[in-house]
C-alpha cells in the first residue's frame, strides 16, 4: 500500500514537529509513508473565507499530487475534513454552473482515500495500542472539523487511554468550538478571544498539564491564548503524544 | 426588515461591547446551558429523531418547491372558510395594509401575540405613526416592550434580562402602559408572572383587535397553527372580534398529516418539553365563537428571491425553534442584539442577509459571524446546513455573483473592503499553486525568525492582541524530509 502524508502548509511551516512525530510513528506500525513534494494546502481557508472559485485550482492540485496514493494521512481533522466533505460540493457546484463534472471527477479520487491520522490508525492500521509512552495528566479537546465534520467519535480517546503512564482526564464542554474558525479568529476577534479563554480555563479546570487535540490550527490558537494567560498547560499534538516510547525516555516530550 | 435594527454597526463592533458585558454573558450562558441540556435530554427520548427530522427537512423543501401551488390552495381554503387573504410584497405592503384593516375597525389599539414576522416589517412602529398602540402580550415580549428594548432570541426575547432586571422593568414601566405592578414586587418567577397576569388580563379584556403570527399554516384546509406555551396567545386568537395574522410565506405544510412531524420536533428543540402547553388551530371564522372577521396577510419581504437561490433557500425550511441558538458559542458570547436583526443567532446570520440583501454593512457582516464549528446543523430539527449556507453568502459578499433581488436577476458586486483580503487570497493562491514558491517563503520566515515582532500591525493585530503567535520553526517539514530522506539519515 502506497500511503502519503499529507502535512498540512500550516504544520508544514509552523509544527514541522508533528510531521516528524507522524513520520516516526506510521515507520514504527510498520507503515512507510512518502511525503509528495509537491503538496501545498487543500484550500480551506480560501474556501471557508468565500474565494470558492480560488480554491478550486488548489484542490486540483492536491488531487494531481496524491491521486495516484492509496491511502492520504493527515494530522489534521479540518484540512481533511475539507477533502472529504468540501471537496464533492466543490465539484457539484462547478457543475451547477454549468462547467460541467470534470472538476468532480479529478476530486472524487482522492476523497474516500484521505484519513485523518486517528481514524488511519484505528481504522486502515487497525491498532489502538500505539506502544507509546507518555508520563502526563492530558486533557483532549475534539476539534469541531474531526468531531462533526470526519466523526471522528472516540477514535482520539480510544488511542490515548492505550498510552502507557498517560492519566486522560474529560474536559468539561469538551465538543464546543474553541474559536479558531480559520479567518473567524481574525475577523470577529473579540468572540473568539472570549471562546478561546473559555476553553483554556475549562482545561485548567481539570488539573490536565497537557491539553491534547488532533489539529495544530485550533491549538495554535489556543496555545496563544495560553501564553497570554500565563497558564500552565501546553497544548500538544496527539501524533506527538503517539509518537513517544519508554526508550526515548522524556526526549519526546 | 424593521426599522429598529437600521443603523447597527457591524456584527464585530456590536459583539464587541456584548463579549465585554459581563452581566449579559452571565445571563446568556446561564440561559442557554441550560435549555442545550434539556433539549438533548428531551431529543435523546425519541428513537426516531433522525427520521423526524429527515422527514421535516422533506416535507419543508417540497412545499418549497410547490410554493405557488400550496399558496394558491391556501387562499381558496382560506376564503371559503370565511376569511380574507392579502398579499404582501414586502414590509411596506404588510404594513399599510395592517393598518388600514385596524383603522377600518375604528379601533385604536391592538393585541399582540408574539410574531417575529411582525417584527420583521417593524409593525409596531407603522401602528404607532398611525396613531394605534399595540400592547405584546407574550411575557417575553412584554418585557421587552416595557424596557423600551429589542428582542434578543427567538424564542425567549428576553433572555438577556435576568429576573431583577424585569422586576424593576415591571416596577418602572408597567403603569406607563395599564396597570402598574404590585406594591412590593419581588423577582421570585411566581410573582413577576402574576403581574404580567393582571397587567395583560386588562389588555385581552378590552381588545377589538388581535394581531398573530402562525407557526403553521395548513393548505388543505386553510388553518393556521400557534404553539405556544403560556396561553396568552390563545386569548389573543379567540377574545378580539378581529383577528389579523401576519405569517411569512414560507410557513405553508401540504397536510394536516405534516404537521405530526413538526409538532413533535418543534417543542423539543425549543423549549426541550414532549409537547408544548399551548396549540391553538383555526380556520377562517366561525358563527357565534372567536372572531368575526379573518385577515390574513401572506408576506414576501425578500422569500421568494431567497427561495430562487439553490443554497440558500434551505433557510426558508426553518421553524424558528431557536436550537441553533442555545447551542451556538459565538451567540452565547455577543448576545442576539450584535446580530442587528429580529433573527438572532446562526439561522440570522442566514436568513438576514438573505431577505434584506448583503449591501448594508450589518448584513455583509453577519455571514462571518461564524466560526464554522456546525453545532448548529448538528442540532437544526429540519438540517438545515447552516454552515453550508454561511460560506455560500461569504462568497456572495466578497466575489459578488448573480442573485434575484426583488424577483429579477441582478449580478452582484463584491462589497466593499474585502480589497486587501481579496488580493492576499490570490497571492496565497498563486504560491500555493507552485509548491517552489511555497517553499521560498517558508525559508524566507524561518531565516529571519529573530526578527518577527510579537505584536502584528494591520488586521493581525486582532490575533496578538489576546494570543502570541506561534513561534516560526528553524526549518520547515519539507526541509526536514529532504535533508534526512524522510527520517532514515538520522536527522531528529
Ligand atoms: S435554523 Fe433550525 S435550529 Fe435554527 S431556529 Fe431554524 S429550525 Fe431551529
Amino acid at each position: 500500500m502506497r500511503v502519503a502524508l499529507f502535512l498540512t502548509c500550516v504544520n508544514d511551516t509552523l509544527y514541522p514537529e508533528t510531521g516528524r512525530a507522524v513520520v516516526t510513528l506510521l515507520t514504527r506500525l510498520g507503515v512507510e509513508v512518502d511525503f509528495p513534494a509537491a503538496q501545498t494546502c487543500c484550500g480551506q481557508a480560501h474556501y471557508n473565507t468565500g474565494y470558492r472559485h480560488q480554491a478550486e485550482p488548489l484542490a486540483r492540485h492536491f488531487a494531481e499530487v496524491f491521486g495516484e496514493y492509496d491511502a492520504i494521512v493527515t494530522p489534521s481533522g479540518s484540512c481533511g475534513a475539507m477533502v472529504r466533505e468540501l471537496y464533492p460540493r466543490l465539484g457539484e457546484r462547478a457543475r451547477a454552473e454549468g462547467r460541467g463534472g470534470g472538476l468532480a471527477a479529478t476530486l472524487a479520487p482522492v476523497v474516500p482515500k484521505t484519513y485523518e491520522l486517528t481514524e488511519f490508525l484505528v481504522d486502515v492500521v487497525g491498532v489502538t495500542d500505539v506502544g507509546a509512552y507518555y508520563p502526563h495528566t492530558v486533557t483532549y479537546h475534539p476539534t469541531c472539523h474531526g468531531l462533526r465534520g470526519l466523526g471522528l467519535g472516540d477514535r482520539p480517546l480510544r488511542l490515548l487511554r492505550a498510552v502507557k503512564g498517560l492519566e486522560l482526564v474529560e474536559l468539561p464542554g469538551a465538543e464546543e468550538c474553541c474559536g479558531f474558525g480559520g479567518t473567524f479568529a481574525l475577523k470577529n476577534a473579540d468572540v473568539s478571544a472570549a471562546m478561546g479563554t473559555d476553553k483554556v480555563r475549562s482545561a485548567e479546570s481539570t488539573g490536565a498539564e497537557v491539553l491534547c487535540a488532533a489539529d495544530n490550527s485550533c491549538l495554535m490558537h489556543l496555545g496563544g491564548t495560553m501564553t497570554r494567560l500565563r497558564s500552565g498547560l501546553r497544548p500538544v499534538h496527539i501524533a506527538e503524544i503517539l509518537a513517544g516510547t519508554e526508550e526515548d525516555g522524556e526526549a519526546g516530550r | 426588515m424593521s426599522g429598529t435594527f437600521v443603523g447597527m454597526p457591524a456584527f464585530p463592533e456590536a459583539a464587541r461591547a456584548a463579549v465585554a458585558d459581563a452581566r449579559l454573558r452571565g445571563n446568556l450562558r446561564h440561559a442557554t446551558h441550560t435549555i442545550r441540556a434539556k433539549r438533548a435530554r428531551a431529543v435523546a427520548e425519541v428513537s426516531d429523531w433522525a427520521e423526524l427530522r429527515e422527514a421535516g427537512k422533506r416535507i419543508k423543501d417540497h412545499t418549497l418547491r410547490h410554493l405557488d401551488r400550496y399558496l394558491v390552495q391556501l387562499e381558496e381554503k382560506v376564503t371559503a372558510a370565511g376569511g380574507t387573504v392579502h398579499w404582501a410584497a414586502d414590509a411596506e405592503d404588510a404594513n399599510r395594509i395592517v393598518v388600514e384593516l385596524v383603522r377600518a375597525t375604528g379601533e385604536s389599539e391592538v393585541v399582540k401575540v408574539k410574531s417575529m414576522a411582525t417584527q420583521e416589517i417593524g409593525l409596531n412602529e407603522a401602528l404607532e405613526a398611525a396613531g394605534i398602540r399595540a400592547y405584546e402580550t407574550d411575557l417575553a415580549e412584554l418585557i421587552v416592550q416595557l424596557g423600551d428594548d429589542r428582542p434578543s432570541h427567538i424564542l425567549v426575547p428576553a433572555i438577556h434580562r435576568n429576573r431583577g432586571e424585569i422586576r424593576d422593568v415591571f416596577r418602572e414601566r408597567m403603569s406607563d402602559w395599564g396597570r402598574p405592578a404590585p406594591e412590593g414586587l419581588t423577582d421570585s418567577p411566581a410573582e413577576l408572572a402574576e403581574a404580567a397576569r393582571l397587567h395583560l388580563r386588562e389588555k385581552f379584556l378590552r381588545a377589538k383587535v388581535g394581531v398573530s403570527g402562525a407557526n403553521f399554516m395548513v393548505a388543505e384546509t386553510g388553518t393556521l397553527v400557534v404553539v405556544e406555551s403560556e396561553g396568552n396567545g390563545r386569548m389573543c386568537l379567540t377574545l378580539p372580534e378581529t383577528l389579523i395574522s401576519v405569517v411569512g410565506i414560507e410557513k405553508t405544510v401540504p397536510t394536516w398529516r405534516d404537521l405530526e412531524v413538526f409538532l413533535q420536533t418543534l417543542p423539543r428543540s425549543s423549549t426541550a418539553e414532549r409537547m408544548n402547553p399551548y396549540t391553538s388551530t383555526w380556520t377562517g371564522t366561525t358563527d357565534g365563537d372567536g372572531p368575526t372577521a379573518f385577515h390574513l396577510v401572506l408576506l414576501d419581504n425578500g422569500r421568494t428571491d431567497t427561495l430562487a437561490d439553490e443554497v440558500g433557500r434551505q433557510a426558508l425550511r426553518c421553524i424558528r425553534c431557536s436550537a441553533c441558538l442555545n447551542v451556538c458559542p459565538v451567540y452565547e458570547r455577543a448576545g442576539g442584539h450584535a446580530y442587528g436583526s429580529v433573527y438572532p443567532g446562526p439561522i440570522g446570520a442566514i436568513l438576514s442577509p438573505q431577505l434584506r440583501g448583503t449591501a448594508s454593512e450589518i448584513d455583509a457582516s453577519l455571514p462571518y459571524a461564524s466560526s464554522l464549528c456546525g453545532a448548529c446543523y448538528e442540532v437544526c430539527p429540519v438540517a438545515i446546513d447552516i454552515p453550508e449556507v454561511l460560506v455560500h453568502l461569504r462568497e456572495r459578499v466578497v466575489e459578488g455573483g448573480p442573485m434575484v433581488r426583488e424577483g429579477n436577476k441582478v449580478v452582484l458586486k463584491p462589497a466593499k473592503g474585502h480589497a486587501a483580503e481579496r488580493a492576499a487570497m490570490r497571492a496565497a493562491r498563486w504560491a500555493f499553486s507552485r509548491p517552489g514558491a511555497l517553499r521560498t517563503g517558508q525559508r524566507l520566515a524561518s531565516r529571519t525568525r529573530r526578527l518577527h515582532p510579537r505584536t502584528l500591525p494591520g488586521p493581525g493585530k486582532a490575533w496578538t492582541a489576546t494570543r502570541a503567535l506561534p513561534a516560526v520553526p528553524p526549518e520547515p517539514f519539507r526541509d526536514w524530509w529532504r535533508r534526512t530522506g524522510g527520517g532514515k539519515e538520522g536527522g531528529k
